[in-house]
Formats: C-alpha cells, structure tokens, sequence
C-alpha cells in the first residue's frame, strides 16, 4: 500500500493486477484509479455522475465521463475491462441488480462494495431509537439520503446465489479493519465482493 | 517520427502572421481541387527537437488565427487569449500552438475574396464548395510544411471542435489526443434552419449580387449584419439575455411606438452585427457554414459514429456547458457513447454556466482545469 485510500478501496486496490484495464463506477474524484495508474500502470477509466468531482479527476488527467451509471453503462463495449469497480454506489442506483449484471458484461470481474445496513449499530439504533440510523458509513438523514436500496450482506448474498455469480473473494471490514466471515452480517460495517459472471 | 532538427529560433516558418502558398493540390469533398492553397497562421512558443509538442488550435465560424494575439482590424486581444499563453492551461512554455485560419475564410487563407488563379480575379461564388474534412486536411498539408508529422493535442470549440473531432478519425497516426468543447458530431436540423436564416439575409442583400461585390468593394454589409444578428442570439441563453438586457430600454424613459432600437437587446445585436461586417466576408459566411452543416462524422463510418471514431488511436476530451442550446449537451454525450462503443479513451464533463453557447470563450476555471489537465497528461512521454 503506498495510499490512505478508504479501507474498502485499499482493499480492491490490493487485489487489482498491475497493467490491468479498470473501470471505476462511481469515481468520484479518481483517487482509486489515480493511484492504480501510478503504482500499477493500470488502464483506468471513470464513470462519476457529479461534474464537480469529475472535473477535478479530469483535472488530474485522468479518463473520467460524466454519466449516470443506471443509463450509460450499456455503451460499454461487452469485455472492455478487466475489471468493473462500483464502490459505495450499489444502494444509490435505481436497478441494482442491472448494474452488477452490466458490471460482469463490461469487466471479467467485478468489485462491488456497499455499507452493510444489517451491521448491529444500524440495527441497534432502529430497535431502540424507533428512527432510521444515522451512522458513519451511513450519515445522511432519511429525507436526504442518497440511499435508496438499503441492502445487506445477507440481502447481496441472496442475489449472488439466484443469479449464479461466482464469489472470487469477500472482505468484511469494520473500521479501518477486516473482520471474520463468521457472523459478518451482524458485525461487518462494509462489504466487498469480488464477483464473476 | 521523421522530423529532422529543431527548427531554428529565425525559422520564418514560425511566428506571428505567417502566410504560405502551398501548391497541393488539396482534393476536396466536393470533387474539385484547390491548387495553390493559401494559408494564414500563427505559431506561439517553440517547436522542440523531435517535433513532438506541437498542439493544433481549431477556431470558430467567424474566428481566424490570432488566438492569442492582437486582431489586425479590431484591436482586440486573441480570441482564446485567455486559455493560450505562457503559464496558461494551453501552455505556450510547454507547447508549440499552432493556429491557422481555415480554408473558405477571409484572414488570408484561400477563400471567396481571394484570387483565382485561372481567372486572376476574386473567386466570388466559383470557389468550391468546402466541408470541415476538406479545412482539416488543408490544416494537415500545413503541418507537413512545418516539419510536424505527429500533434501532441488538437483542441478546438464550437466548428473548432468539429475540426479537432474530424482530425483523429481523417488522420489516425498523426493525433495523440483531441479537446472538443461545445461541439457536436453533425449539425442538427435545428442547427442548419438557423444558418440559412444567415444565408438567406445576405442573398437577400440586393448588394451581394451574386457573390460578386469585390471589384467595386460594395459588400452586402446589411445582410452580414443581420445574419449575424440571428446567429449572435443562439450563441447566448435566455438567462443570459433576461440578465444583461431584460425589458429594458436604451438612451430613453418611453417606448417610441416606432421601429429604432427602443430596447437594448436590440441594439447590443444591431452594434454586434455592425461590428462583424468590418472584419467578415459575406460570401466566406455562406461557405463556412455551408461546411458546418454538411458536417456529420457518422459519413466517415458508413454512417455508424462509434465506426467513424472506431478508427481513432487518439485520447479524447470533451466539455459542454449546460445552456448551450446550440450544441446541447446531448450531442456530446453522444459523442461520448460512441467513443464508449469503440473503445476509445474518453473523457466527458458538462459544465455549469449561465452564457450559452459563448461560455467556451469566457473564463471558466473549471473549465481551465479540465484543459490544462487533460493536456498536461498528453504531454508526458
């Protein structure tokens, strides 16, 4: 690791082959990919829906388009990456279960991360508050959230299994670290899944 | 790359004001050839070694070459001053820009005010009709005469960026990467009723005769004029417009129930009309937009845009602005999902600004920042 990138992007930078061709969904201001480049000579390219953020990866050099990943992933050629990354983005998008599909259609592989809204503080302040949780990974209030497919790990591994995606890798993190698998639904704060169509 | 040495600092080929005749010919889309082709151009900074920081500025519709120098006729600073220069996101201490005045114009490239040399006259309306492939291969017959066989960028807005898209996709190997802001690949229907509303203005002249006014130097200046008052209205936006001028009136308390420039948008049009006939041809106004609306690079694909830019080798860079109306953002990202289609490296941003169409000539350090990023990666080895 030569970054601080957020835990679950060092995760999926970790685990991105060098001179590799990536898409990152989502990207927000590139850092992801700025580093892939720089360290790993990585092909890296960026879909990013706010025109602030994306003027500024482009002001890095970066390849990034201005786009809307719930309409504009179709204009990607079928195997143009290596790679299709959607972090923190999943439950923001209209068909989730359409982006990962066009995910796998795009990339040979996909990385999906999400904030797990079955993580037990999430649970704990919905059965004793009564009020929909306000935490760390999930700071907005209801009327204002960018969320609009609350889903956990249990919830992505239902979906994994009825549409036959293969499971490469999972990475529990709770913090700045990776939890056990074991009881992951309940402890984990965020998810990344390594799929393959 | 087969360029030989570094340009030297007095090559005459480089500088301010340059002119060259260049035999050619240049076969052009219509069938006919132009042989010799005049060209009018200005380089700023400097070549270096292998010839490989060349970029190429493409200018507007009624553009020239002085992007960043003083115009001969106004007096006024470089058209794109602001974003060419030393230091600036399009940086001279970087780059070699080059900018040359297109074909079918009126700033000292062959055009319809200049000479044909079969009848030593004007050509008028016997110049051939031109298109935006015929400007950039005129451009390319340029660059072969400076010794530049590979741009490191062609940037360019509005027709500029028709050129800049047309130029990887005409010349694969010789285009590294291509800026296009506030452009479109084809002209829409739209695009097309409002330039022959310009065309029609100055056919209507009784003054243009033709095409043929130069003997006598009587131009159809009111028809210009008006051609160019309709045209200045689709370069603005209505917020624009309502902000600067709303209802209010010029040099008076009353309306005058009579037809003067009662309100002051209209005679902010009628002094940008008047001011553009001092340093525009008329008939160079009929070819170039005639050239615009043929336009449509899909023609290079077999009708397929993603095939036409399939052909590229180039990284792309788009920008919009979202009140342009005349090049709407749409008509970008269209460009993007081709370039998405074939493959291509590209990047797409629409911007935010209150000025149509014209925000690509007016500060906008967003814009700045994408351009001077986009560029400065284009620069590395």
């Amino acid at each position: 690791m030569t970054t601080n990138l957020r835990p679950d992007l060092a995760v999926i930078y970790d685990q991105i082959a060098p001179n590799s061709r990536v898409l990152d969904i989502g990207c927000g201001e590139g850092t992801l990919l700025a580093a892939l480049r720089q360290d790993k000579a990585v092909d890296a390219r960026g879909l990013e829906i706010n025109p602030v953020k994306v003027a500024t990866a482009m002001g890095k050099g970066l390849s990034v388009v201005q786009g809307d990943a719930d309409t504009d992933l179709a204009d990607y050629p079928a195997g143009g990456f290596d790679y299709a990354v959607l972090s923190q983005t999943l439950q923001t998008t209209d068909h989730p279960d359409r982006i990962v599909e066009s995910l796998l259609r795009i990339g040979a592989r996909a990385f999906v991360s999400f904030p797990n809204f079955a993580h037990w503080r999430v649970r704990l302040n919905l059965l004793t508050g009564g009020r929909m949780p306000v935490t760390r990974l999930i700071p907005e209030r209801w009327y204002n959230t960018p969320n609009i497919h609350h889903v956990t790990i249990a919830d992505f591994e239902d979906l994994i299994a009825e549409r036959g995606w293969q499971v490469e890798g999972r990475w529990f993190l709770s913090g700045d670290a990776t939890t056990g698998h074991m009881m992951g639904n309940l402890l984990a704060e965020h998810a990344v899944f390594l799929l393959r169509g | 790359m087969t360029s030989a040495a570094s340009p030297a600092a007095d090559d005459s080929r480089f500088g301010r004001d340059r002119k060259v005749s260049l035999m050619g010919p240049l076969p052009l889309d219509c069938g006919a050839e132009l042989s010799p082709v005049e060209l009018a151009y200005e380089s700023y900074g400097t070549l270096n070694a292998d010839a490989s920081n060349a970029v190429l500025v493409c200018h507007a519709l009624t553009g020239d070459q002085y992007v960043a120098s003083e115009h001969p006729v106004t007096g006024k600073p470089g058209w794109w001053a602001r974003l060419v220069g030393p230091g600036k996101p399009v940086d001279t201490d970087h780059f070699c820009v080059i900018c040359v005045n297109v074909i079918g114009s009126c700033m000292g490239s062959s055009g319809p005010a200049t000479i044909n040399p079969a009848t030593d006259a004007p050509w008028g309306m016997d110049f051939p009709v031109i298109t935006i492939a015929d400007m950039v291969r005129a451009q390319a017959l340029l660059l072969d005469h400076l010794g530049i066989e590979k741009l490191a960028a062609v940037v360019g807005g509005s027709m500029g960026g028709m050129q800049a898209l047309s130029w990887p996709v005409l010349f694969p190997d010789r285009v590294q990467a291509s800026l296009v802001i506030a452009s479109a690949a084809r002209h829409s229907a739209q695009n097309i009723a409002f330039h022959e509303v310009g065309r029609q203005a100055i056919m209507a002249d009784p003054r243009w005769r033709g095409g043929a006014y130069y003997a006598d130097g009587d131009a159809p200046a009111s028809g210009l004029a008006v051609a160019r008052m309709a045209a200045h209205i689709t370069y603005l936006s209505e917020a624009g417009l309502t902000e600067k001028f709303g209802r209010r009136l010029q040099d008076r308390d009353a309306k005058s129930f009579g037809f003067d420039a009662d309100f002051q948008v209209e005679s902010y049009l009628r002094h940008q009309g008047i001011s553009f006939v001092d340093r525009f041809d008329a008939n160079s106004y009929l070819y170039i937009t005639r050239a615009m609306d043929y336009f449509d690079l899909a023609d290079q694909g077999d009708g397929s845009l993603a095939q036409a830019l399939g052909r590229a080798k180039a990284r792309f860079c788009l920008i919009s602005f979202d009140t342009d109306w005349l090049y709407p953002t749409a008509e970008s990202r269209r460009i993007v999902h081709a370039l998405n289609a074939a493959g291509a490296e590209a990047s797409f941003v629409e911007l935010s600004s209150p000025f149509g169409h014209d925000a690509f000539l007016l500060e906008n350090p967003e814009m700045d920042r994408v351009v001077s990023g986009f560029l400065g990666n284009g620069g590395e080895v």
